[in-house]
């Protein structure tokens, strides 16, 4: 469904992706991992058009996305969950939904089902609903940044560190929470430093390493044997 | 003293009046510097071009709203086409490129008027005549109108980016084009419009403008440099801030004008953006950050 | 562009300028030495905005100052004094130019280039309305005083002569501000200009860095104001108000931000313009002007002699 090939990007003169290759089908929940700084965020970035690639393609269920802007590719179907989760803090955190909410195409009917269903999810949001964003705590506007996603009702979801800054009795529900985008038929593209987690809820993985991909593998091969891991983010 | 009283109270209302007036020019400047980080030089020439395409209007038709509403919706398209074709390509350029381009444009503008309707000064007929009586005072009506028309458009736009639909759209840009552009809004076209509501808040102020005082085409710079004064008083992007501070600076140079003559008034203005960029950089009505 | 070739250029040009008043009639010759004044200020707004990264809107002030100063040298001191003149002109841009530069420590960007339209109106304002010492709207008027060497001789100014002091003032200013941008000082400024932040960040004082600059602009366009006064006898106050820093600016634009001599061909281009089309178009050729002005800035932000950049800083 989503393909990436031979991708290079730069951010000014910084030459970040060297050609980087993935892959994602339908449904699909894919790990990248690696160290800080080997270009995870950024391939991220190339997917949800915020930054173009200078070589290479990304093909979205058959259509190349690369030159695209990022508020096309959003309603296109690709959600994009941030690192430091991103929601607009002086927003409600229905505003914050609604963001993602107020498409064309969508009958409030629709609307309502979609609320309601990520009300189910995340009771908490449905508490705090009229609440500022910036008052909700880090675990809280996890929830939000990723329901937000979920708001536009996208295919794939790209997921930047959910884990980082929370406290690691959330690492569980970020675990659920995935669980429940894979249900859905959603498909993942998740970017972690937590292995343990990534090995656990991720069908395969890839592993990168100054601006490419290193090694590529079913999730259960890396978990029976972690050199890879030791090999190349040294932990 | 011995400075009369009852001048003192003409003078401020006159100074509540124009501070509103003020405020409406103001409001769209800070609402574009807050989205797009753009401070267009050329945003007083709005109001100079809107008073003269309300003067010709109301010329041709005798309707004084008419007029405003046609100024209006005309000065929004030129803020539309001049956002596209100016300031889009500029994005994410060296701000020093932007100043200089609006910079340009302010010029094509006051030479165009020039061209368009000649060097002498349209005055357009206020459309609510006669005065009433304040206290002892006689005071014009149709200066209070304005001031609570122009309170009414403010209100409007707040009303309509706290609960529109797009006003969470213009919201959200301003607080994060990033995420706002990756939850699907936009952020080209709410840039255009964004300035093109600003465009048409200042041709408003134009029109409203005109019965107080005959229009020409060099009013734009008066009000480019007081709206910029006062988007810094007030805090920049603070919509709230820019009308208190656009009150303040039009009450203060209307108590100085008792003193000084009404030319040398200004400098209280340009004294009042001094102090606050050298002791209060965020905004005189904002709270300092700690 | 080689050095070689860069100053027989140089030398051509000199010598082209210091024939001017032998063989064109008077009014061209005037014409050519305005050039010159106003090819000096676009010089001096070229160190801040071309060098430093600065946009600044107050020349006007710097160069009205000048003008001033000049003038009141002129007025109050018998018998009238070439290098008084000069004297005061530069003290009085200069005393301003220590104000701005003050504020160009704590303001970037547009916050400095509005600040400095703001003083250039508030000097407007004050000479305009202080009737009394500053002649008001109708200016002063005075004597040119003779060109003196003191000790040696002291004679009136002829036109010719006239013309060759202001070329050679012209000359002197470029050679010196060429020097100071090509020094070490000036790598640091232009440094500015690309990343402020990272020159911060290596260990520069940037704040004395754009101090320095600002003096610098600010005494060289009081100069070109000193010049003015003298070639024209009256200061007014039409040139204390932000137009005139406008159109230097369009000059520094449209000649190219950084060269030094693109500003002064700017110059040279625009008043030519203005000349050749006033007589049938009046103010409206600026129209043309200020949309081919905000094409450059968006298409070719380098001006016209910008592809020499490298070669003119060599």
């Amino acid at each position: 469904m989503l393909t990436l090939r031979d991708v290079h990007t730069y951010y000014g003169k910084s030459h970040i992706l060297h050609g980087v290759s993935i892959e994602v089908g339908q449904g699909e929940v894919v790990g990248l991992l690696g160290r800080n700084g080997v270009g995870k965020s950024t391939t991220l970035k190339t997917i949800i058009g915020l930054v173009h690639p200078a070589q290479g393609s990304v093909d979205f269920e058959g259509q190349d996305i690369s030159r695209m802007p990022a508020h096309r590719l959003a309603r296109l179907g690709i959600g994009y969950v941030p690192e430091d989760r991103r929601i607009f803090r002086l927003l409600s955190v229905l505003e914050n939904l609604r963001t993602g909410l107020d498409r064309q195409g969508v009958s409030p009917e629709r609307r309502d089902a979609l609320l309601d269903k990520v009300y189910t999810h995340f009771p908490v949001l449905r508490e705090r609903r009229q609440q500022a964003g910036g008052t909700l705590s880090g675990g809280e506007q996890q929830m939000l940044s990723i329901a937000r996603a979920m708001m536009l009702e996208p295919k794939i979801i790209l997921l930047d560190e959910p884990t980082e800054g929370l406290m690691p009795r959330m690492v569980g529900q970020i675990r659920e929470i995935i669980q429940v985008l894979h249900r859905e038929g959603i498909a993942i593209l998740l970017v972690e430093q937590n292995v343990p987690l990534t090995l656990d809820v991720t069908d395969r993985v890839y592993i990168m390493e100054k601006g490419v991909v290193r090694h590529h593998a079913p999730a259960a091969d890396v978990r029976a044997n972690q050199d890879v891991i030791h090999q190349y983010l040294g932990v | 003293m011995g400075l009369p009283l009852d001048q003192i109270f003409i003078q401020t209302v006159n100074g509540l009046v124009n501070g509103m007036i003020l405020a409406l020019v103001a409001s769209g400047l800070t609402l574009i510097f807050g989205i797009m980080d753009v401070v267009n030089f050329a945003h007083g020439d709005l109001v100079m071009l809107g008073a003269f395409v309300g003067a010709t209007t109301m010329l041709n038709t005798g309707n004084f709203w008419l007029a405003l509403l046609v100024a209006a919706l005309v000065i929004a398209i030129v803020g539309a086409v001049l956002q596209v074709t100016t300031l889009r390509p500029l994005l994410g350029r060296d701000p020093l490129m932007t100043i200089l381009a609006t910079f340009g444009m302010s010029l094509v503008f006051q030479k165009y008027a020039l061209w368009q309707w000649g060097p002498s000064a349209r005055k357009i007929q206020e459309p609510i005549t006669g005065q009433f009586s304040m206290f002892y005072l006689q005071y014009p009506w149709y200066r209070v109108a304005t001031a609570i028309f122009a309170g009414a458009i403010i209100g409007g736009l707040y009303l309509f980016l706290k609960y529109g639909k797009y006003g969470i759209w213009i919201r959200a840009t301003t607080q994060d084009r990033v995420m706002a552009s990756a939850m699907g809004i936009p952020v080209p076209l709410v840039h255009t419009g964004v300035f093109a509501i600003g465009s048409a808040m200042a041709a408003a102020s134009g029109v409203l403008f005109g019965p107080l005082a005959g229009v020409t085409q060099t009013i734009g710079l008066d009000f480019t440099l007081r709206a910029f004064i006062v988007v810094v008083v007030g805090g920049m992007g603070n919509l709230g801030g820019s009308i208190l501070a656009s009150i303040f600076i039009s009450l203060l140079e209307a108590y100085a004008a008792l003193v000084v003559s009404p030319a040398q008034a200004v400098i209280v203005s340009f004294l009042a953006l001094i102090l606050t960029l050298l002791f209060r950089p965020t905004g005189l009505f904002v709270p300092t950050p700690k | 562009m080689t050095r070689t070739a860069y100053w027989t250029g140089f030398a051509v040009i000199v010598i082209l300028l210091a024939a001017a008043p032998l063989v064109l009639p008077e009014f061209w010759r005037r014409f050519v030495t305005e050039i010159l004044i106003w090819g000096l200020l676009a010089m001096s707004s070229d160190i801040l905005i071309g060098y430093t990264g600065m946009v600044s809107f107050g020349h006007s002030a710097f160069f009205g100052l000048g003008m001033y100063g000049a003038a009141a040298a002129l007025l109050t001191v018998r018998p009238p004094n070439l290098w008084l003149a000069l004297a005061y002109g530069l003290v009085a841009a200069g005393v301003i130019a220590a104000f701005v530069a003050f504020f160009a420590t704590r303001l970037r960007d547009i916050y400095f280039a509005i600040t400095t339209l703001v003083f250039s109106q508030i000097f407007y304002v004050i000479i305009f309305t202080w009737t009394e010492i500053t002649g008001g709207e109708n200016g002063l008027n005075f004597r040119q005083p003779p060109l003196s060497i003191p000790g040696l001789l002291s004679v009136p100014f002829t036109h010719e002569t006239l013309h060759w002091f202001v070329l050679a003032v012209v000359t002197i200013s470029y050679l010196l501000v060429r020097r100071i941008t090509q020094s070490p000082f000036g790598m640091v400024l232009q440094s500015i200009r690309e990343n402020e932040g990272r020159t911060r960040a290596i260990g520069y004082h940037v704040e004395r860095y754009k101090i320095v600059a600002v003096m610098l602009s600010g005494l060289f366009a009081g100069l070109g104001g000193v010049l003015y006064a003298l070639q024209n006898k009256f200061a007014a106050p039409d040139f204390v108000f932000f137009t005139v820093s406008g159109e230097v600016v369009i000059y520094n634009v449209m000649g190219g931000m950084g060269t030094l001599v693109g500003p002064i061909a700017g110059a040279a281009f625009f008043l030519l313009l203005r000349e050749g089309v006033s007589r049938y178009f009046t103010e409206y050729y600026l129209i043309p002007v200020g949309i081919i002005f905000t094409v450059m800035v968006i298409f070719v932000p380098q001006g016209l002699l910008g592809f020499w950049r490298r070669a003119l800083n060599r």
